[in-house]
């Protein structure tokens, strides 16, 4: 039916052309901001291309920051599917870090294969229990999961200190406090023909396979169902409280496992430096890439480019640290505040009069 | 007296508990008096966190460049106001989800405030002073603990105008009937989304006031972990207070001392725990919500337009 295909064709324009216009805008912004500080804008947005795509290098550290933030982002984006607005990432992250870590030492001499799935297992059912909590809170409570979620990070985030520098300090790690080494033996290594690890390929396929679930299976039917309108799911049967509680516990899982895999494949320890930053700028993440999946995965790489480009704003230009999460900031309030656009184009609303979908990344 | 000083040993963990309640409720006080009045018009920011750490940062950039502290108190308050209003309009969109949109506004103020701030972490700005209202003792515990910041005292009586403004002033009802129900509100005439814009903007101003506290009085210097969540603590603050000004107070106190437990209790030489105890406030905040939060029915007090506690 050409009616259906028009219908599909300017929703997907408009999910697309929508947020890419709104990054567009606010690289403007940035520009603005760039120009009113005294550098240029051209030099600047040069080198956030030079520092993020420029060369195979670039790429490769792109990659790698990429990794952990489409696991952090899908910590947003899956439980966004059943109504919720999750974004204690950064603290399943580092609880993950911790049982990781804790994993791997005690399991340390038996198969590296056997040690690395219960490394990655340790990490996601830790994130898992400790997000699956908030949305537990929710559920039974009526704690609003946002904020129960961010609290359980900063306790999550001083449990990891609390551990590494002290119970499970290791006495030979004197000037950056770490638990003792997982052994080199279980580090997950690097795929083939490329300096970046397979955490990377791990967070495509769990990007991948989350989406194929919701799109395509009744799983991910109910959620939506769920996040639309919990009353009608459970009058249509669905028991809500299990699928609130198991989204928010699949996100902790895929926060917990990002830790777990900078455990296992960068650090070879648990340390403070896991906490990096990656579960907040996985919530900017997730809502650029509306709370898709699919969609987080470049995202997500674009994302990264701009982090690893950082470093290279501060060398060449003297500029703070900070400016990539200037950019970050201004890109998130530009691109929220475009939600307001959606629907507005007179376009489709010739072609479907009043067809609004309510299914608009769920944490609309 | 000198022996009872020096006598003092344990005494001195609430003594130094009580000291750090006042000291440390500040920042907690005025940024969840703001968040109530926000709140009572309907709408919620959970970006404080992020227009707190601006505040800080250019309170303390106005104070270090002018000498002036209370000038720079001023201006915190006045970037807290700019943030705000960012946060009011944007929420007044349509289709807009007021919660993501605070979300964004955290990561955006804190970002900023990094950016901005980054030469404002080794000069020190001149701070403010404190009343001294311990005088009358000598014993050095309780006269520190008796140096009273003036914005507390502001604070106090912020909260008992507060609650005397929202029960028997006009533009009390009148924004509480916009945060009750929007409907009614037209009905009567109001003007609906410029007060809850002006709400939000009040709520901004003293957020970046109770940043400027920290970066101004204590721990009074500039760095980025200068803030460990009082933005967002503050938010769940109103709800445990049921949106009473005065409640807010109280809690304020509480969870001033729950923070001052970590650092007294290494004052006195406990380091083991040290990340656990300064995790108590999280904890007890967690707790808080959990006891007042009930799935069955709408807490008593909450505005009916406020989309954080409807089910």
């Amino acid at each position: 039916m050409p009616f259906q295909l028009n219908h599909k064709f300017f929703v997907l324009a408009e999910a697309v052309l929508i947020p890419a216009g709104a990054l567009l805008f606010a690289m403007l912004l940035f520009a603005a901001f760039v120009a009113a500080i005294g550098q240029s804008p051209f030099e600047v947005f040069g080198l956030l291309y030079e520092g993020g795509f420029g060369s195979s290098f670039a790429w490769q550290n792109t990659l790698l920051r990429a990794a952990p933030l489409i696991f952090t982002g899908l910590a947003v984006a899956i439980p966004a599917q059943a109504g919720m607005v999750i974004i204690g990432g950064e603290g399943a992250l580092a609880l993950g870090a911790l049982f990781a870590a804790i994993t791997g030492i005690y399991l340390n001499g038996l198969p590296p294969l056997f040690v690395q799935l219960c490394i990655l297992l340790a990490g996601a059912i830790s994130g898992g229990i400790w997000i699956g909590f908030s949305g537990w809170l929710r559920n039974y409570r009526g704690v609003n999961e946002t904020i129960s979620s961010l609290l359980l990070s900063y306790i999550g985030i001083a449990l990891l200190n609390h551990f590494v520098e002290g119970p499970l300090k290791d006495p030979a790690s004197l000037n950056k406090p770490s638990t003792l080494p997982i052994g080199d033996a279980n580090m997950i290594g690097n795929l083939p023909g490329m300096e970046v690890h397979y955490g990377l390929l791990i967070g495509v396929v769990l990007a991948l396979v989350a989406w194929l679930v919701l799109k395509f299976t009744t799983t991910g039917f109910a959620l939506q169902i769920v996040g639309g309108n919990p009353r009608a799911a459970q009058m249509a049967g669905l028991r809500v409280n299990l699928w609130i509680v198991g989204a928010a516990a699949a996100g902790g899982a895929a926060a917990g496992m990002a830790g777990a895999i900078e455990v296992a494949a960068v650090q070879g320890a648990a340390t403070s430096a896991v906490v990096a930053g990656y579960g907040y700028t996985g919530i900017l993440v997730a809502f650029i890439a509306r709370q898709n999946p699919l969609a987080v995965i470049p995202v997500a790489i674009l994302i990264g480019g701009i982090n690893a480009a950082g470093g290279m704003l501060q060398r060449r230009l003297d500029m703070p640290d900070a400016s990539v999460l200037v950019l970050q900031g201004i890109a998130f309030v530009v691109i929220l505040a475009s939600d307001t656009l959606l629907g507005r184009f007179r376009l489709r609303k010739k072609i479907i009069p009043a067809a609004i979908p309510a299914s608009n990344g769920g944490a609309a | 007296m000198i022996a009872i000083t020096e006598g003092m040993g344990w005494w001195g963990v609430p003594v130094a508990v009580i000291a750090g309640a006042i000291r440390v409720s500040t920042p907690f006080l005025l940024v969840s008096l703001g968040e109530c009045i926000t709140e009572k018009s309907g709408r919620i920011n959970l970006g404080l966190e992020g227009v707190l750490m601006m505040g800080a940062m250019s309170g303390y950039a106005v104070s270090l460049y002018s000498g002036s502290p209370w000038l720079g108190v001023f201006s915190a308050g006045v970037v807290g106001a700019m943030f705000g209003l960012l946060h009011g309009i944007l929420c007044s969109l349509r289709k807009v989800n007021d919660i993501a949109i605070g979300i964004s506004i955290l990561l955006f103020g804190t970002g900023l405030a990094f950016f901005l701030g980054k030469p404002l972490v080794q000069p020190q700005a001149p701070t403010l002073s404190s009343i001294d209202f311990g005088f009358w003792s000598n014993v050095p515990q309780i006269q520190s603990a008796l140096q009273i910041n003036p914005l507390f005292l502001i604070g106090v009586a912020l909260a008992v105008l507060l609650h005397f403004a929202f029960k028997h002033t006009r533009w009390g009802l009148q924004l509480r009937i916009v945060g009750d129900s929007e409907d009614a509100a037209r009905a009567l005439g109001f003007r609906v989304i410029p007060i809850r814009i002006a709400a939000t903007v009040t709520g901004g101003f003293l957020a970046g006031v109770g940043g400027a506290f920290l970066s101004l009085y204590y721990p009074g210097s500039w760095n980025e972990g200068l803030s460990s969540g009082q933005g967002i603590i503050a938010v769940a603050l109103v709800i445990f207070s049921r949106w009473e000004p005065l409640r807010c107070l109280w809690a304020s106190l509480l969870f001033g001392g729950a923070s001052a437990l970590g650092p007294s209790l290494q004052a006195m030489g406990i380091t083991s725990g040290y990340y656990l105890l300064n995790a108590a406030p999280y904890v007890l905040t967690l707790i808080v919500l959990i006891v007042t939060f009930s799935p069955k029915r709408n807490i008593s007090g909450a505005p009916g337009e406020l989309k954080l506690v409807r089910q």
